[in-house]
This record gives structure tokens, sequence and C-alpha cells, in this order.
């Protein structure tokens, strides 16, 4: 849903006043000078993948996109990793390894301000236990120049849900705010049935979905599906980035889910991540970047 | 159906598949497929059904705790080890469709799915 200018710097007044009014007032598009507000979304690395078929550089893909963001040529306000940061192991130690190692190369981030959420392969076989001692709580919230972000956790409970106890705090928290609030949510999984064949959907994101419904300007930002996507539930904007290991395909497009295969003539097709900055008429608009750091 | 034989299927787990949302058959006429669950597959995983004939998937979970999904007819059940959990199934459209375990359970949780097909 795309909103009039004057309607959205009264918003920005209303719910995030003067910071978020004159951060709209230079983000018509990307790309054009004196943009105040943006962040850029990692996804889907999914440290210690082993599958050569898919991609033979598995530890360097992730260094090389973080690369390309710290020359991005202006720095975002924060990123933010939407899951999937490692790759999942039935094995608890080697699971904080793996945390470990992927803190250590993100860690080269040239941005103060990196936010991170987990994903089932981070988190489902122990509820987040491993996850959280290396990066704290699994959901909370923030406000960034007018806008309210939503981080939710349904990964945790290997059953794709997000609970009634996160729910019920999910309630709480939005009953403090206005009905033209700003508001992003980061989840892994999609809220919202795109293909529970797949296993891409959320038991009870319904609800979720219901509970946003009286907001006017809601926009949902998730990894999990190592692709982009665009999609509407009513006025809700839902948006999956690229995954930064191995591109998935479209969804419905062939019998199995399977990993799209490394094409060696056109290496890391596919993978990538994105800025987004508020956008007088879309409400956010996009930019995908490849690995390399150029536009797609 | 008995008394005796309604009253063993309570105790054995039908109260909690009512709570679940699972239907259990009221009818022995209703065919019984056997349906196994293991790290990280179904067996068998291919199940041949015929349209509107109602069947009961019997499943057991050999190992770890599972789910079965057939999203394509709004059905699915948690499968947990050592008990039986039965789903009733009428499938009400031909052709092939995907079922799939919904429980992360493991590294090759992702492959862990099979094929229904329906003439």
């Amino acid at each position: 849903m795309g909103i009039d200018r004057r309607t959205f710097l009264q918003l920005a007044a209303a719910g995030g006043g003067a910071v978020f009014a004159s951060s709209l007032a230079g983000c018509a598009s990307l790309g054009g000078a004196g943009r105040e507000f943006h962040f850029v979304q990692l996804s889907d690395s999914h440290w210690g993948f082993q599958g050569p078929a898919v991609n033979p550089d598995p530890r360097g893909t992730l260094p090389r996109a973080i690369d390309a963001v710290n020359a991005l040529e202006e720095k975002p306000d924060f990123i933010v990793f939407t899951g999937d940061l490692t790759n999942t192991t039935d094995d608890p130690d080697e699971r904080r390894r793996r945390l470990a190692e992927f803190k250590q190369v993100v860690a080269k981030l040239d941005n103060p301000h990196v936010r991170f959420m987990p994903g089932e392969h981070d988190a489902s076989l122990d509820r987040g236990e491993a996850w959280k001692e290396f990066f704290g709580e699994t959901h909370y919230v923030f406000d960034h120049r007018g806008v309210h972000f939503i981080v939710v956790d349904n990964v945790s409970d290997p059953a794709a849900r997000i609970g009634e106890a996160q729910l019920a705090w999910m309630k709480d928290d939005l009953s403090r705010l206005p009905k033209d609030q700003p508001i992003v949510l980061f989840t892994h999984r999609p809220l919202f049935d795109l293909m529970p064949q797949w296993d891409w959907a959320t038991r009870d994101g319904a609800e979720a979905i219901a509970m946003l419904m009286p907001f006017r300007h809601v926009t949902v930002f998730y990894g999990h599906i190592h692709q982009e996507h665009h999609h509407r539930t009513d006025h809700i904007a839902h948006h999956s980035a690229k995954s930064l290991i191995f591109p998935l395909p479209v969804p419905g497009s062939v019998p199995k889910r399977e990993p799209v295969k490394w094409d060696a003539q056109a290496p890391y097709r596919g993978l990538g991540f994105r800025e987004a900055e508020p956008d007088v008429a879309t409400e956010w608009a996009l930019q995908e970047y490849l690995v390399s750091g150029s536009r797609a | 159906m008995k008394p005796a034989r309604r009253g063993f299927l309570l105790a054995g787990g039908g109260l909690a598949l009512a709570a679940a949302g699972v239907h259990v058959s009221a009818q022995t006429a209703e065919r019984v497929i056997p349906v196994r669950t293991y790290k990280f597959a179904f067996d068998p995983s291919v199940i041949e059904l015929k349209k509107d004939e109602p069947v009961i998937l019997e499943l057991t979970a050999h190992d770890v705790f599972m789910g079965f999904n057939a999203p394509d007819f709004h059905v699915r059940t948690d499968v947990v080890p050592g008990k039986a959990t039965r789903l009733r199934l009428v499938p009400d459209k031909a052709g092939t469709f995907t079922f799939l375990c919904d429980i992360f359970c493991g590294d090759g949780h992702e492959s862990m799915h099979g094929t229904l097909i329906v003439t």
C-alpha cells in the first residue's frame, strides 16, 4: 500500500518526530544523495555448509558479501541478519563452533549496529539454547528514526510456531502503538503460507498477521526461502531476501525443493543482499546487490 | 465398534489425538496404512490412494519426534516415539501431492518428504 508524502510526513511527526521526517525528505528513490536512513538485510549464510555442487566456496561467500557491504557508498544505519547464520548439525559442540566462527567472520562488518535473529538451522534442534549463548534473545524490539522494528522468532520451536507466549508479548507491544505507527517485522520463516509443501510457512503465522492488520503501515522482511520474493497479505508487504550460500527454486517450479546447482559460468549467481529505506510511494524501497557488491 | 474396543482407543491415545485435531477412525472398515518414520525418511515414501476413499495412516516413529503433514489435504499430526498415531485422510482430489515432516528433526530434515498418489 502506498501512501502520499504528506501523510507519511504527518506519520513521522506523530510517531517518530523530526528525525524520521528528515529521513524521508531525501529518500524518494535509492541512490540519491542525502539519504539519511537505510538498513542492509543479509540472510541464510549457513556457515558450516558443505556441498561443492551447489557452492564450492562456502567459506568465502559470506566474507565476500561482508566486503561488499563495507564498500557501500553510504554506510547503512544498521545491518540485520534474518536467520540461518549457520548450517544445522546434530552435534551441539559443532553447532557452537559454527556459531563462534560465524561471529568472528561478521565482526569484520564495519558497522557497530548489527542485529541478529536465528533460523531453524541455528535454533530448532535445541530451542535456541546455543544461539542465545552467542547472540542473546531471539525476539526483541527496537526503534529507529520513527519506525518500530519487531524481531519475531518463528524457528526456536521445531514445529515452526511463534508460540502463545511470544504472541502475547507481541500483542502487548503492539497495544502501545498508534495505528498509524510504521512497523517492520523481521522473521526467518514467511508468516504466510507461501508453500507449506516445502516447509515455507509458520504454523501460527496467521495469528501474527491478524494482530498486525489494524496497523496501516506494516512490512515484513524475512529469509528462509533463499530468493527474493514479494507478496502482500492485504495491505501488509512481505519481502524475502536472497541467501549467501545457495539459491532455492521458485516456489512450485520443480517437484522437489533442492538447492540450485552452482554455475561455473556465473559463480555466486542468485546470491546477494539488499538495502531497504523508507519510500514515500512504496513505503520501503529495495535495492538488491550481488555478493560482489554490484547492483542486481 | 464394541465398547471395549472404543475404550481401548481412547485410553491409548484417542483423547490426545482429539485434542490435537486429529480424526480417529470410528469404522473398522477403513483401510489402515502403516507408515514408519525414522531419520530422515518415511517408509513407505510413496503412498497410493483412491480418490474419496477414507484411509487411516498409522504412523510410528522409530527414533525421534517427527511430524506428518499433507498440506494439500489440510491434515497433520505429531508422530511420537513409542506409540502409534492414527490420522484419517480422505483424499478429495486426484493427483500427486507432497507430504513432509514438519518438525525440524535433524540435519537431514529437509529431505524428509514423500508422495501421495491419488487416482
